[in-house]
Order: structure tokens, then C-alpha cells, then sequence
């Protein structure tokens, strides 16, 4: 929803400056907010900290300082991420159509769960508290009397570790919040929201709050259409039947559209494509079911490959980053 | 923890095991979700670690996208299509995703 932005004309189009105020050189800095200041709002957006390029430790406390406010400030342009009631309601309102398709999993997790034996509440305890969709398939997959508490566990780490990776790509704009904002927000945090938020934030928004409204609106439709899908027992069907389970790739390929920078992007792109299929074809999705001993998650594989494909992003451009 | 069907009254039941399993679940999955900016927070990030953070959100998007679409067939593929064509021609993230979600609907049926 682009007309929610505080777009800016005066800035618009404006190519980041290839130096700041003081002369030092903009080097290297471009890849994540690029897409910030060049479309949007200059070298005064870039996520605190990442202007100042000699004393990590101070830009944390005073983010907005070296950034060249000489380049003129207009007066909307958000130089700095906030946590407001406004970010909350912006939040929620941008993620309640997407949260509505969420819906259509969260009553196939409550017919998988009532099968598997928990009660209505306890389902409902379970979206309310771990949040995360395609994990608590996977461990009520995995249910059964006794619980294999160990399997639902570390099956549950497994899955979600994807989420300390998205959690730490938007460091560079939580960086201005204080610590219980930030992992207040994070509980709220699942992929199609993060997606959400990342898409505000790389605009320019300054909205810190985006992710909390999300993540309730995410939270409501969750809870609710799993209590849903509880009661009726079998009576909905299967998902991909209305194009539910096509959601979370939609999603992904809109905010990939907004992401893509050019050549910068190609090879941290190109190596995270190889790296996940590569990873998702090798290394077998279910593996971690042979602790169980149960073979029953066919309908969600194991995500390692989004951590890998990430992390191994990462490392390339580590390595190949040259001041 | 019977297996069968619950009954009615059983709805609303909390078995202290199972809430005690959820609430580990929870428990987890928190950590998960704050274990990376934790770990980002509480380290000194040099330039080259930034840069390597930079291109995070690029390549989790790809990495989820990717196999996903690896896995699917030419609905998907083309439904994909669609969404960017929408995505460029409108700027309107739920125009693309109602066309995305109409559109494999219909080419799964069609397909």
C-alpha cells in the first residue's frame, strides 16, 4: 500500500551522494538502504549508524549525527526510526488482507490439531504462545501419547531458526528503539509480516512500530481462524483448494520486487537462490523427523535451506566487501 | 491425550502436560525469533559484518522463494509472473496478491 508512505517529493529520485558532508567517502553502504535514499529520501534515511563509517561504538547512541544534513532536511522527511501509535494502527491495517489468508492455514492448523487430540484451548494456547505457523503443523504432525517432548522441541528450533536471520536483518532499524520495544515486537514477529515490515522500512517509513501492528493483526486472524478450524473438526478443507498455501509466495515475490537494487543485488541474490536449492534438494527437509521416529510432516519441510541460503549471502558479501 | 475425538465438554480442557509442552514450544520459538538481534545488538558490528547484514533481507526473501518455487509447477510459476506484472504496473501489494491468489486458482484448474 504505497499511498500509506510519506513519499517525498523533493527528495525523490535523488541518487545517494557518493560522499558525506565532511568528505568521507559513502563506500560499501549502499546494499541494504539503498533502495531507501535513492528512491525515496537521501543519505538522511539510511538506517542509523550505517552513515558513520569511523566510530561504531557512538553512532548506536546519537544515530543520526554525520549523516550531511547539508544535503537539506525536509521538514516530513522521518530522519529517524519512532515507535508510535500511528506505526501500530499502519501496521495492522497494511497486514489484515494478507493476515485474512493467513487465516486459511491457521483453520487447517486447528483441524490438524483437534485430529492429533488437543482440545480447542489448547490449540488456541498454542497460536496465541508460539506464533509460528508452519512449526506448530509440524509438532502436532508429530504428536501423539505420550508427547515426544524432545522431537516437538528441537523439531520447533529447527524450523524457526530461519527467524534469528530475519530478526537480525532489521538490526539496522530497531537499532533506535529501546530493548523492549524491540523484543516485545519480535514476538510478533512471522514471515509474511516480517516480509511486510521489511517493505516499509526499506521505503523510507521510520515506522519502528510496523512490526508490532502487524504482528497483531497476524496474532488475531491466527488465534481466531485456529480456534475455527478446531471446533469444525474436518468440515474445512484442503488449503491450496482457494490458492491459501500461494500466499506466502506472493508476498515474497512482491517484496522481492521492491527489493532488488541491480547489480548489487545479483550475487548475494544469486548465491542465496543456489544455496537454498541446492540445500532444500540435498539435504533431506525431514530429517529431523527420525527423532520422532514418526514420518507424518508431509505438509511443511524442514526450512533449514532459508538459513542457509541466507547466512551464506552473507558471508560472500562479507568476504568480498572491499572498503 | 486419548487420541479420539474429544468430546464436547472437552473443548476447554488444559491438561497441565500438554500447556507445559506448548508453553516450552513458545518458549523456543521466542528465543529463535530474538536470538539473531540479540546476537546483532551485543557484538561490534565492523563495516564488512554490516555489508554481510546489508544483504539480509535480499537474500532471505530469495531463499524462501526460491525451492518454493523450485517445487511448484507452471500455475505457480506463471501465478509469480503476475504478481511482479501487478506489483510493477500498480505499486499495490494487495492487488498483487488477490491477482497472485486468483491467478493460480485459476491456472491450477486450468493446468
Amino acid at each position: 500500500m504505497r499511498i500509506l508512505y510519506r513519499s517525498n517529493g523533493a527528495t525523490e529520485g535523488v541518487a545517494g551522494p557518493s560522499k558525506l558532508a565532511d568528505g568521507r567517502p559513502v563506500n560499501r553502504i549502499t546494499p541494504l538502504p539503498s533502495i531507501v535514499y535513492e528512491r525515496h529520501l537521501g543519505v538522511l534515511c539510511l538506517p542509523p549508524g550505517m552513515g558513520s563509517t569511523d566510530e561504531s561504538g557512538s553512532s548506536r547512541v546519537a544515530p543520526s549525527r554525520g549523516d550531511g544534513s547539508t544535503e537539506g532536511r525536509p521538514e516530513s522527511t522521518p530522519a529517524s526510526v519512532t515507535f508510535t501509535r500511528e506505526g501500530i494502527r499502519t501496521g495492522f491495517v497494511t497486514t489484515v488482507p494478507v493476515a485474512l489468508g493467513v487465516g486459511g492455514y491457521g483453520i487447517a492448523f486447528g483441524v490438524l490439531a483437534n485430529q492429533a487430540g488437543l482440545s480447542v484451548a489448547e490449540a488456541a494456547l498454542m497460536s496465541a504462545t508460539v506464533l509460528a505457523g508452519a512449526s506448530q503443523i509440524v509438532a502436532v504432525e508429530l504428536w501423539a501419547d505420550p508427547i515426544p517432548v524432545a522431537a516437538v522441541l528441537f523439531t520447533v528450533f529447527a524450523i524457526n531458526m530461519r527467524y534469528s536471520l530475519m530478526g537480525a536483518a532489521l538490526e539496522p532499524w530497531f537499532r533506535q528503539l529501546s530493548p523492549k520495544q524491540i523484543y516485545g515486537s519480535l514476538y510478533f514477529m512471522a514471515d509474511e509480516n516480517w516480509a511486510l515490515t521489511m517493505r516499509d522500512l526499506t521505503a523510507g517509513s521510520g515506522r519502528g512500530a510496523f512490526l508490532l501492528g502487524s504482528g497483531i493483526a497476524m496474532w488475531v486472524f491466527w488465534v481466531g481462524s485456529t480456534v475455527v478450524g478446531a471446533v469444525a473438526g474436518g468440515v474445512v478443507g484442503d488449503p491450496t483448494r482457494y490458492g491459501f498455501d500461494f500466499i506466502l509466495a506472493a508476498v515474497f515475490v512482491a517484496l522481492a520486487a521492491e527489493l532488488w537494487e541491480g547489480r548489487s543485488s545479483l550475487l548475494p541474490w544469486l548465491v542465496a537462490l543456489g544455496v537454498a536449492v541446492a540445500a532444500a534438494e540435498l539435504v533431506p527437509g525431514r530429517w529431523y523427523i527420525l527423532l520422532g521416529g514418526l514420518a507424518a510432516a508431509e505438509l511443511v519441510p524442514g526450512r533449514w535451506y532459508i538459513l542457509l541460503g541466507g547466512l551464506a549471502a552473507a558471508v560472500v558479501e562479507v568476504i568480498r566487501y572491499d572498503g | 491425550m486419548t487420541g479420539e475425538v474429544f468430546p464436547a465438554d472437552g473443548m476447554l480442557s488444559l491438561e497441565p502436560v500438554v500447556v507445559g509442552v506448548v508453553l516450552a514450544m513458545a518458549v523456543v520459538t521466542y528465543l529463535t525469533k530474538v536470538g539473531g538481534m540479540w546476537l546483532v545488538r551485543h557484538v561490534e558490528l565492523s563495516e564488512r559484518l554490516e555489508a554481510g547484514l546489508s544483504v539480509l533481507p535480499g537474500a532471505i526473501v530469495i531463499a524462501i522463494l526460491a525451492p518454493e518455487l523450485a517445487a511448484g509447477g507452471p500455475a505457480e510459476w506463471g501465478s509469480a509472473g503476475l504478481v511482479l506484472l501487478v506489483m510493477w504496473r500498480t505499486d499495490s501489494i494487495l492487488l498483487a496478491l488477490c491477482a497472485g491468489v486468483a491467478g493460480v486458482v485459476f491456472l491450477r484448474a486450468l493446468l
